[in-house]
């Protein structure tokens, strides 16, 4: 017997007092903050919460912080929360961040919700009150709710949030509401158990990977082998022999085996034969493209920050130091490889998937079918890993989904599958770049001048989100984490070049920090060691005006033991320790890291401490978690990730040679919070860009090395 | 046809004998707690046991799974008589191990399969064991700590 409650953002106020089995509560958006609606609830029965969560679950645990902040202000039963993603609906279910627009992304989830969440709740909390209150005719102060239970002391009555959610719902909702004081939390700061746990270890959770439906085709797809190569001719014949291939089609990015199984569709594809028409095919090397950026670099480009005369400074600098980085394309690589299942119906289409870009995904599938966005229904599953990679801007499996769905008329739901070779080659890569800096230092090692430039290609331009954050020619996300050093520094400017590639590019957890973190905090390093300054020190003193990545970095050092010395390594192995601090998304990271180096070069991260301010910690054990695994994606792309193209070619087809982290690589994390009154920021990318400028600073403190370019080559560590 | 025993449970499939077992298992068993990640053996979400030893099926052709016992994370999940499997479970929960989850399925069985062979597994046995589980969302901190806690727990 359990009743639910349906958490809904909304801006319809009659979509409050739609409900099925319990309580449901709406959020107005705007103009006011909040109203309610509730329906029936059973009698006698347990309450279960139920959120309909506008974010997506894709590992970062979203389904564990967003329910906390309502179940706080209800004083709901933890246990007793059940969580499932809401339906595509801008209208309802917006992302305060994004305007009218439904998505995850940005670390926005619980900075989106904090105070939403909340209100809500404790308007639903105040509905229930009163509704005992009316029903035991009593006052209303008088009535207290623990975990999911109303009770009256005096008369010892009780009763479930299931027993009064319909009398609620007929009660208007309180205009205002009191929050909880921080001090009165019973969640919210505590170790709250993940809501995907149970599913997740017992097979159960569902991926689109593992969705069937009746009559369903699986389709697997033959792509171009360059970008910008299209189909001329295809023979089907031997495709079309394999048993259960049921049809091959060309769409516009290849030609498509349909199947009843997976095996049989890609026995199907290794069977076609296709001839491309290759005329307006990309064809650059990588080390082409870096060669070229190299030589854009030597002119300025456009200006992101200018504070003072940075020429006039390094003029008069007593000394100059340079340095240039080399950055690669790298892939997402997530566990479950790109998919989509899609099916056509009277009504329009529906879609599974691993939802992270509804408001964006409705539209381009409609317009692939002729439909209205609002007829492109979207059911959101678990994501198998996203990192960035399920919000694409192209919307680009969904719409080949949606091409192979047209091409056979819709006369079958239709799942795609792409096979690690086929996600690994697709494109949308994080960028390659790079930077040239320069800085002067003065007589005392002070830094006078600090000159940042950066090439690479733009990932905004020619999206849905270019107007509102590409500035003056400027893509926020290209200088992101460099035109916002925090460092105090007189003379000080950044500018950018955005060279136009066919190679399809997109944002990649922590997006321009993924490499602005890494060419600034290992410049900074270096000009302490030139001033013969502590790499701690030096930018402490730096810090001042920007106490939050002041205080993350001395609580990072304190815990890291930075003012003691690092213990010896064995048999000559040289031992070294690195800091660096970063914000991302508003939330500061500061990690240590020591490294041991063998005479050959090869080196082991051993211990990583991380200090992370996040404003209220909300949960703790999903903060540290998300540090952990963030350190973990970071340092797998510093050590092996590299997307390469050969002839424009992409070279790397699986993880042989586009190698992941593995157990054996991940040191040891410890994870420190700061404590904070500071409303709450993301969690799910800061910790990624923070790693590898660490390491690579602890290298140098091992080895003397300046590693200047990603992945980090062990070779260049060894000692003559 | 082939015949099987998965999960305790007799099966005949109707597929060619080359068929990846993870493609019987997840399109022709609805046995979807398997998963596909890279399809030639190099990342481990496609980890069962095959008599017991983890196997990647994946590239294991169907054939060669016929007259042994195959257990998926679904078989694994729901025996109750089995102490290492239960500890290995409880202390993935416990410790709130996953993130995405897309690997766990494997992860676990190559855990529960160490355990067997292993009542104390050290940390080299632990790398050992698992570095061919790969875990993009970098769980790996905890899925150390999640071994070792079920160690304790079976001892």
């Amino acid at each position: 017997m359990t009743a639910i409650f349906n958490l809904r953002f909304t801006r319809r106020r009659r979509d409050f007092l739609k409900a099925g089995a319990g309580l449901t509560l709406g959020v107005v958006l705007a103009p006011k903050l909040f109203a309610q609606g509730a329906g029936p609830g059973r009698a006698g029965g347990e309450v279960v919460q139920k959120a309909a969560l506008e974010p997506n679950e894709m590992g970062q645990g979203t389904y564990t912080g967003l329910p906390t902040l309502v179940a706080e202000e209800l004083d709901a039963d933890w246990s007793q929360i059940r969580v499932e993603g809401a339906p595509a609906d801008a209208e309802r279910y917006n992302n305060l961040f994004w305007g009218p627009a439904q998505g995850t992304g940005g670390s926005t989830a619980v900075a989106n919700s904090y105070e939403q969440l909340r209100k809500a709740g404790a308007a639903a909390r105040a509905m229930l009150v009163a509704a005992a209150a009316q029903r035991w005719n009593v006052l209303a102060d008088s009535v207290t709710v623990s975990k999911g239970v109303v009770s009256h002391k005096a008369s010892g009555r009780k009763a479930t949030f299931g027993e009064l959610a319909e009398s609620a719902s007929k009660l208007p909702v309180p205009n205002d509401v009191k929050l909880k004081d921080a001090k009165d939390f019973v969640y919210i700061g505590k170790r709250v158990p993940r809501t995907d746990s149970r599913a997740k270890t017992n097979g159960t959770a569902q991926y689109t990977q593992d969705v069937k439906l009746p009559g369903m085709l699986t389709a697997v797809v033959l792509h171009a082998p360059r970008f910008g190569a299209k189909v001329k001719s295809f023979d089907a014949a031997k495709a079309k022999a394999i048993p259960r291939v049921a049809d091959v089609v060309q769409i516009p990015s290849g030609v498509a085996v349909l199947a009843q199984d997976f095996w049989s569709a890609k026995q199907g594809r290794d069977a076609l034969t296709v001839e491309w028409d290759e005329t307006d095919a990309f064809r650059l090397s990588s080390a082409q493209i870096m060669a070229d950026y190299r030589k854009l670099a030597e002119e300025p480009g456009l200006s992101a920050r200018k504070d003072g005369d940075v020429e006039k400074a390094l003029a008069a600098a007593a000394k100059t130091i340079q340095a240039e980085f080399d950055f690669p394309y790298l892939a997402h690589a997530t566990m479950e490889p790109m998919n989509c299942v899609m099916r056509l119906d009277g009504g329009g289409c529906e879609v599974w998937n691993g939802e992270q870009f509804q408001t964006v995904d409705q539209m381009k599938v409609a317009s692939v079918l002729g439909l209205k966005p609002e007829q492109v229904r979207l059911n959101m599953l678990f994501a198998g890993g996203s990192f960035g990679r399920r919000a694409n801007p192209q919307s680009d499996y969904l719409v080949e989904t949606a091409t192979i769905v047209k091409a056979i008329n819709g006369r079958a739901p239709v799942k795609l599958v792409w096979t690690r070779e086929d996600d690994m080659r697709a494109g949308f890569y994080r960028p390659l770049y790079y930077h040239a800096l320069k800085a002067g230092l003065d007589a005392q090692g002070n830094i006078v001048a600090w000159h940042h430039r950066i090439v690479g290609q733009s990932i905004l331009t020619g999206t849905a989100f270019e107007s509102m954050m590409v500035k003056d020619g400027v893509d926020g996300t290209s200088v992101e984490g460099a035109s916002t050093l925090p460092y105090a520094i007189a003379n000080l400017a950044v500018d950018l070049h955005s060279p136009k590639l066919p190679v399809p590019v997109q944002w990649w957890r922590s997006v321009g920090s993924t490499h602005n973190a890494y060419s600034t905090e290992v410049f900074v390093d270096e000009l302490a060691a030139e001033a013969g300054k502590d790499p701690y020190s030096l930018r402490r003193a730096l810090l001042d005006k920007h106490p939050r990545h002041k205080r993350a970095l001395e609580l990072a050092a304190e815990e890291a033991g930075w003012s003691r010395p690092l213990a010896k390594g064995r048999d000559g192995d040289r031992r070294g320790r690195g800091i660096a601090v970063h914000e991302s998304f508003n939330t500061f990271v500061a990690q240590v890291a020591e490294v041991t180096v063998k005479r050959d070069g090869s080196f082991s991260v051993d211990r990583v401490v991380c200090a992370v301010d996040c404003g209220v910690a909300v949960n703790p054990d999903v903060i540290r978690a998300q540090m952990e695994g963030g350190i973990g994606y970071g340092l797998s792309a510093a050590l092996h990730g590299a997307i390469t193209l050969k002839d424009g070619a992409v070279e790397q087809s699986n993880f042989h040679n586009y190698a992941p982290l593995r157990i054996n690589e991940m040191p040891v994390i410890e994870v420190h919070i700061v404590p904070s009154t500071e409303k709450p920021s993301g969690v799910g990318e800061p910790a990624t860009p923070v790693v590898a400028p660490a390491v690579a600073n602890a290298l140098f403190a091992a080895t003397g090395k300046r590693l200047r370019k990603l992945p980090f080559d062990a070779a260049e560590l060894a000692q003559a | 046809m082939i015949t099987l025993n998965v999960n305790g449970q007799p099966a005949s499939i109707d597929a060619a004998p080359d068929t990846p077992l993870l493609w019987v298992l997840r399109d022709y068993l609805n046995l979807t707690g398997t998963k596909f990640g890279c399809g030639v053996a190099l990342c481990g979400a496609c980890t069962v046991h095959l008599d017991g030893q983890p196997t990647r099926s994946c590239v294991t052709p169907v054939s060669r799974a016929s007259g042994k016992r195959v257990v998926t994370i679904e078989g694994l999940s729901t025996s109750e008589a089995d102490r290492v499997s239960k500890a290995v479970l409880n202390a993935w929960n416990k410790l709130d191990v996953v993130q995405c989850g897309y690997c766990q399925s494997g992860q676990i069985m190559a855990a529960a399969a160490l355990l067997r062979v292993k009542k104390k597994p050290t940390d080299a046995d632990i790398d050992a064991a698992m570095t061919g589980n790969v875990c993009r969302c970098a769980t790996y901190v905890r899925i150390r700590a999640a071994i070792k806690d079920a160690a304790t727990a079976l001892a």
